[in-house]
């Protein structure tokens, strides 16, 4: 692989965990965000799901990118991502009966989450099934990266605990709200404050520079 | 030596008021009220005071220099902000989560809006709102008022480790020989067990070991002093009550001895400092006169619903915001009528007045209407 392709590659990946994050820059998703956050454990299972089918689907996605007439695309794609969320369903009902219950309808409603229909329409369905994995999984790292920020927060608040191990002893006064759907809220209000801020500062830095760096 | 002449448009008379000094009067009113409740329940709610004030202003500190948010920290609005939000919370409430308290009022109540004057909901009733919701069990838990060695013994549940439980006042109010019911609020004793307070102990809060905050009779003499300085309006707190006690006294003829009397619903809990202090913030309180009696209406027939009808022993809060929520509405459908529009202009054609003896109308001078033309550019045949 030459240096060049190389760079782009990174880049590629790189773009959905950083640039492009899913929850912080562009906000998609927010349904099981908010919803199954409650605590850091939730989070990471979720977030593993959407990422084994964000990759699969927008791999075959992108296999089958040149026979799918451009009229019936989407509803391809949804035969598709559904495939491995029926995949994934299963799975987790395998593995622990306990996470399942706790994602409850979170885990279908994957078939229609906005990141992986946008993948699949804005990237798989254009790019050679290798980039569009690449940058699927950059992708899903990213989201598996938001939802962690907020299931952690809001299990150490809401429960003093982080991965169920108690961290501030069993005297802990446990933030009701954070735990409710208006922790959800407010916690990705944080968590989006602070990236704006982060944004802001780096975009006047660049400015100080003397405006380089494109814009 | 040159005379500078300025040349401006309306308005010419300046008037010494300014926010700050609109502000910093309602902070000297509230200051007899806060030193009532320190009276009341000695160095505890000394110091809830200070600290949920000092993070209030701390808070509004840092929100004020990222730069992006109107006002600064001398106009006095978040020492108001945190001297109400105070004044709200049990005197025993753990320091921390006063800090909690304070910082989310100014941060999710007043910073996420724009600063002072774009808030949409009174913050010290969002910092409120937030911790209620975050500590349900510890803003339920009330001490009584005048308890012996209040001045030189904190209440146990104040000194709360950070993000540590507090400790039981119950066990530390029964070493004391006080029983369980001492601690309740009247609201709560009346919403859950059946007694009534008298009205009049309520009024004064002067009657010993009562869960109650500052005396009512204060708050609306305070209220008085800014109400005829005219800092602030007097119509919402008098809509306020006066449709909070008709609800009340309504629902009591119909309903009978199952509800308290009106009385007892006017000096409880919040209302009377909601009413004067929070229902009238400028900020979120319409501007209109007849919407001030609308929003004031309102508020006064939601805390009663809320008091009667919900899980909740106390409704100002919740009516409050509600009514700060309906505020743009309030004003859209009460804009006054300009001077010279509406129904005084009908009047006026009803009207019929002599007409000046000399006056002839045109068409008494046999004037002819001029031709009207339909085709502005037709040539003249």
């Amino acid at each position: 692989m030459s240096e060049i392709a190389q760079a782009r590659t990174f880049d590629e990946f790189m773009e959905g965990i950083w640039r492009q994050n899913p929850v912080f820059v562009m906000v998609l998703g927010m349904c099981p965000v908010l919803a199954v956050s409650v605590s850091a454990v939730n989070a990471l299972s979720m977030g593993l799901a959407t990422m084994f089918v964000l990759v699969c689907s927008c791999g075959l996605v992108s296999l089958i990118r040149k026979i799918v007439p451009k009229e019936v695309r989407i509803a391809t794609y949804i035969v598709i991502i559904a495939t491995f969320v029926t995949v994934v369903d299963y799975v987790i009902q395998a593995v622990s009966l306990e996470i399942y219950e706790a994602l409850g309808a979170f885990i279908q409603l994957i078939v229609v989450n906005c990141i992986i229909l946008g993948r699949a329409e804005a990237h798989a369905s254009k790019h050679p099934p290798l980039t569009a994995m690449v940058n699927a999984m950059g992708m899903s790292i990213g989201f598996v990266i938001g939802l962690f920020a907020l299931g952690a927060v809001r299990e150490v608040l809401g429960a003093g605990t982080l991965f169920g191990f108690s961290l501030f002893g069993p005297n802990f006064q446990p933030w009701v709200v954070m735990v409710l759907p208006p922790g959800g809220f407010i916690v990705l209000g944080g968590w989006l404050l602070l990236f704006s801020a982060l944004k802001r500062r780096k975009e006047v830095r660049l400015a100080a520079q003397g405006g380089g760096h494109g814009a | 030596m040159t005379v500078q002449t300025e040349i401006r448009s309306a308005p010419h008379i300046k008037g010494p008021r300014s926010v700050e000094q609109i502000m910093a009067n309602v902070v000297y009113s509230l200051l007899p009220v806060c030193a009532f409740f320190v009276y009341q329940y000695g160095i505890s709610a000394a110091a809830s005071i200070l600290v949920v004030t000092a993070s209030c202003l701390l808070a509004e500190r840092a929100f004020v220099r990222t730069g992006t948010q109107a006002g600064s920290l001398s106009d006095f609005s978040a020492t108001i902000t945190g001297l109400l939000l105070a004044l709200t919370l049990p005197p025993g409430f753990p320091l921390w989560m006063g800090v909690v308290a304070g910082f989310s009022a100014i941060a999710l109540g007043k910073a996420l809006f724009g600063g002072i004057g774009f808030n949409v909901f009174n913050p010290a009733l969002v910092g409120r709102a937030f911790v209620q919701a975050a500590f349900p069990a510890a803003i339920a838990t009330y001490t009584p008022s005048f308890l012996p060695g209040r001045f030189t013994q904190f209440i146990p549940s104040s000194l709360a480790w950070p993000l540590m439980a507090p400790a039981d006042t119950a066990a530390w109010l029964k070493a004391m020989h006080f029983d369980a019911l001492a601690s309740a609020t009247p609201l709560a004793k009346w919403k859950f067990e059946g007694t009534l307070t008298a009205a009049g102990d309520l009024l004064t809060s002067l009657a010993g070991h009562m869960a109650v905050g500052p005396s009512p009779v204060l708050i609306l003499v305070c209220g008085a002093y800014l109400a005829l300085r005219r800092f602030m309006d007097w119509r919402i707190p008098a809509a306020v009550l006066g449709s909070a006690g008709l609800t009340a006294w309504l629902i009591f003829a119909v309903g009978g001895t199952k509800y308290p009397d009106p009385f007892f619903m006017l000096f409880s809990g919040g209302l009377i400092l909601g009413a004067v202090y929070m229902a009238t913030d400028m900020a979120t309180s319409p501007v209109t006169p007849r919407g001030m009696w609308v929003y004031g209406g309102l508020i006064g027939v939601l805390t009663v619903v809320i008091r009667y009808y919900s899980g909740l022993p106390e409704g100002v809060m919740y009516a409050i915001l509600i009514g700060n929520a309906a505020t743009p509405l309030i004003e859209r459908i009460t804009q006054p009528t300009p001077f010279g529009k509406g129904a005084s202009i009908r009047a006026r054609k009803s009207a019929s007045y002599t007409l000046h003896p000399d006056y002839i109308s045109r068409e008494e001078a046999g004037a002819k209407t001029p031709k009207k033309r339909f085709f502005k550019n037709k040539p003249k045949q």
